[in-house]
């Protein structure tokens, strides 16, 4: 059967600030859909508010998979739910090896009932494996040996994050920006990988301000957010379109969010 | 017999699992509770001691009455001195069997896992319960090549002369009242004498075991290390949790010939109710390297502060120092260096965290002496604070009368950035994994430093400190 991520009038606050008012959005695996609309729209905060960054608060509405509410799990309970985020901006972790984060981060997910003390999955099965999805992606496998985005450039960080998607395999995958600060080679890569990670199992919210991730995967909807909703849905020629003439037409065709979009970028 | 009874745990502060204790109905010799001069000669008597060494102690003792607490630090006047045991002893005899050691005592070293680490990777092992060095062994090699690894009152009985010349000559009585203290009523401690040239290939370890409520254990330590030579040697220590406090006052002395190499590792996890008051120096001659990696994990207070002088040219002294403070707990720890030579060089690098309300202080010391030209060191001290209610605070000392030196010190503090935890958990670690991993990642740099099988025991450790960690 396939699994629905279901978002029914999500409205998330930071810092008491609301910054989404109502999102509408249905994602089933296998699917792709691309998320795009002008900075300052609200589509990292629709990220991390599915991930379940304590600092996003919901304030109302739901997320659900299968409708199991995700609403009151945190970060860890829901990706074992299958939720993953590709970061716009990883995070460093001093001290800690990729091979021994990794480790334990897919042996929590595929044994998710594994009490405490007992063993990680088997070394060698989990060192091939790394390794298989290092070589396609590009990623010297002296990586796994290197402290957590520890000195990494942009595409190495990139890399490492469609890495951990593919060792963890995630019912959905949000990819906030993925392609961006990558040069026109790593955007490659990475679309590539997602393209040959991505297939029936996996839902894909791809969040981007370019087409080329979008050529590589392409979307069979495309969402377009301003001021904290989603104001327009089609298919991948919407995403063409607005590549082609950014978002003039969206203003004129939603005034009032156009409005309220101007206050919110403006005050910031 | 009590030695299975379950031990009462905070659920805030992770299990200590070595909080088990043995009766005491079989022990050989239990003093009555309190210090006076009476009890400094019963020691001594029970030793059967050389007169200058029942002098010694009693010289001493006078001059531990005589001295003010120390004003710094920790408060410690909750110690009542008068309500400690200063000497037990749960056997006659050292053994050299593990067959031989009183069941019960067997018992206790079989769940901290020595016999097996002996059979493993040591070169060598000491024992002591309470104040007495209960098992003893060495590799015959290595006792073929002259090294001597000994309990301390033995070397003092079978080796007199090497004994005498050295002993109290790094660390006198008079240094501090703790150091008096120990020297009026020390017992056991390992003795190590490493012959010129000789390298010790894997490490001598002790393990110091506290068993009674309200003990006082005073082990006195002294390696000479000889030219050219080199050894690791490793301590461990743990204790009962008992509702009432326990004091570990201990005297290391090292002796780090020219060219020779000397590192002395500890993992202090006593319970939570010992206050580790410890005076640790060694001295560093031409060319030599000292290191001391310190890793304070247990105990209600430490106020230790390992020490090396740097006494000739081309001598290299360093210092790791780890301190984990949790909740009711005070690690007052650090490090210092003394440059008494030209061409001496230092680094220490501390490393603290401090959770639960714990507080973790660093107190360090660089002293450059006049005409110690051309010396450098560097310190580096980090901490981690986990939560609003832990402390951390920083007292780095430099003294120098000497301007063609070179000194570098760095401080900083953090906290457990929000980000990083949520990263780690969007990829399916719970919190409490993440905050591990966070912390385990701050002391690696240390930790790698360490043999394998201590880095492994450093890190579970650490991960037994972080449990129950998060509401």
């Amino acid at each position: 059967m396939n699994s629905l991520l279901k978002i029914t009038d999500l409205h998330v606050s930071v810092d008491d600030k609301p910054i989404l008012k109502g999102v509408n959005l249905e994602v089933r695996q296998g699917e792709i859909h691309a998320l795009m609309g002008p900075n300052g729209s609200g589509k990292s905060t629709l990220a991390y508010a599915l991930a379940g960054h304590p600092k996003y608060e919901i304030i109302g509405g739901t997320i659900e998979i299968d409708g199991t509410p995700l609403n009151d799990l945190d970060a860890c309970a829901r990706a074992r739910m299958g939720m993953f985020l590709a970061f716009q901006y990883p995070v460093t972790i001093p001290g800690v090896r990729v091979a021994d984060f990794l480790r334990h981060a897919v042996t929590n997910m595929r044994s998710p009932d594994r009490k405490e003390g007992e063993g990680l999955i088997p070394m060698r099965e989990f060192r091939q494996e790394l390794r298989a999805y290092m070589s396609e992606l590009g990623m010297d496998t002296e990586f796994a040996r290197r402290y957590l985005n520890d000195g990494f450039s942009g595409g190495e960080k990139k890399r490492m994050e469609i890495i951990q998607m593919a060792m963890l395999k995630p019912k959905f995958a949000i990819l906030d920006e993925t392609d961006s600060g990558l040069d026109s080679d790593a955007v490659r890569v990475v679309s590539e990988g997602v393209n040959k990670l991505s297939g029936p199992e996996m839902g894909v919210l791809i969040i981007t301000h370019h087409e080329r991730l979008l050529e590589f995967n392409r979307p069979q909807f495309t969402h377009v957010m301003l001021a904290g909703r989603i104001v327009e849905t089609g298919d991948a020629s919407l995403a063409h379109e607005l590549h082609a003439n950014g978002y003039a037409s969206i203003r004129e065709r939603h005034p009032v969010e156009s409005q309220e979009h101007e206050e919110l970028v403006t005050t910031v | 017999m009590s030695a299975d009874a379950p031990v009462k745990s905070d659920p805030d502060i992770g299990e200590y699992q070595y909080g088990f204790h043995d009766s005491t109905d079989f022990y050989a010799f239990k003093s009555r509770k309190g210090l006076d001069e009476a009890i400094v000669r019963q020691i001594s008597a029970m030793k059967k001691e050389p007169e200058w060494m029942t002098e010694f102690r009693l010289k001493s003792l006078e001059l531990f009455f005589s001295r003010p607490m120390p004003a710094w630090g920790s408060n410690l006047n909750t110690i009542d001195f008068q309500d400690i045991y200063y000497y037990m002893k749960a056997s006659d005899r050292q053994e050299k069997s593990w067959d031989d050691v009183p069941e019960e005592v067997r018992r206790t070293y079989d769940r901290l896992g020595i016999p097996e680490a002996e059979k493993k990777y040591l070169a060598g092992v000491k024992a002591q319960y309470e104040s007495e060095v209960v098992y003893g062994s060495l590799k015959e090699d290595l006792a073929k090549q002259g090294v001597l690894f000994t309990d301390t009152d033995s070397a003092m009985r079978d080796h007199p002369d090497l004994f005498r010349e050295h002993f109290a000559t790094v660390i006198p009585p008079a240094d501090n009242k703790f150091a008096a203290l120990n020297s009026a009523v020390w017992s056991g401690g390992s003795f190590i004498y490493v012959p010129k040239g000789v390298h010790i290939e894997f490490p001598l370890q002790a393990y110091f075991r506290i068993n009674s409520q309200n003990m006082g254990q005073f082990e006195r330590t002294l390696i000479i290390v000889d030219e050219g030579a080199s050894v690791h040697y490793v301590e461990g220590c743990t204790a009962p949790t008992y509702s009432s406090e326990s004091l570990h006052s201990a005297v290391v002395e090292i002796i780090v010939k020219r060219g020779a190499r000397c590192r002395y590792t500890t993992i202090q996890n006593w319970a939570n109710n010992v206050y580790n008051l410890v005076t640790k120096r060694a001295m560093a001659y031409g060319d030599s390297l000292m290191e001391w990696v310190d890793g304070n994990l247990g105990s209600r207070i430490t106020m230790k502060y390992p020490a090396i002088y740097l006494m000739e040219p081309g001598a290299r002294g360093e210092t790791l120092s780890i301190a984990f403070a949790n909740h009711g707990q005070h690690q007052d720890a650090g490090a210092k260096m003394v440059h008494c030579a030209p061409n001496t060089s230092s680094r220490i690098i501390s490393k603290s965290i401090s959770k639960g309300g714990g507080r973790a202080s660093y107190r360090g010391l660089v002293k450059i002496q006049k005409g110690a030209e051309n010396c450098k060191s560097n310190v580096v001290c980090d901490a981690l604070i986990l939560d609003s209610h832990s402390r951390s605070d920083t007292y780095p000392y430099i003294e120098v009368e000497e301007d063609n030196v070179t000194i570098e010190h760095e401080a900083s503090v953090s906290k457990i950035a929000e980000e990083q935890l949520f990263y780690l958990m969007s990829r399916g670690l719970t919190e409490e994994e993440a905050s591990a991993m966070i912390v385990t990642g701050f002391i690696e740099p240390l930790v790698k430093e360490l043999p394998m099988e201590y880095a492994v025991e450093m890190n579970r450790l650490i991960e037994l400190q972080m449990e129950g960690s998060v509401g």
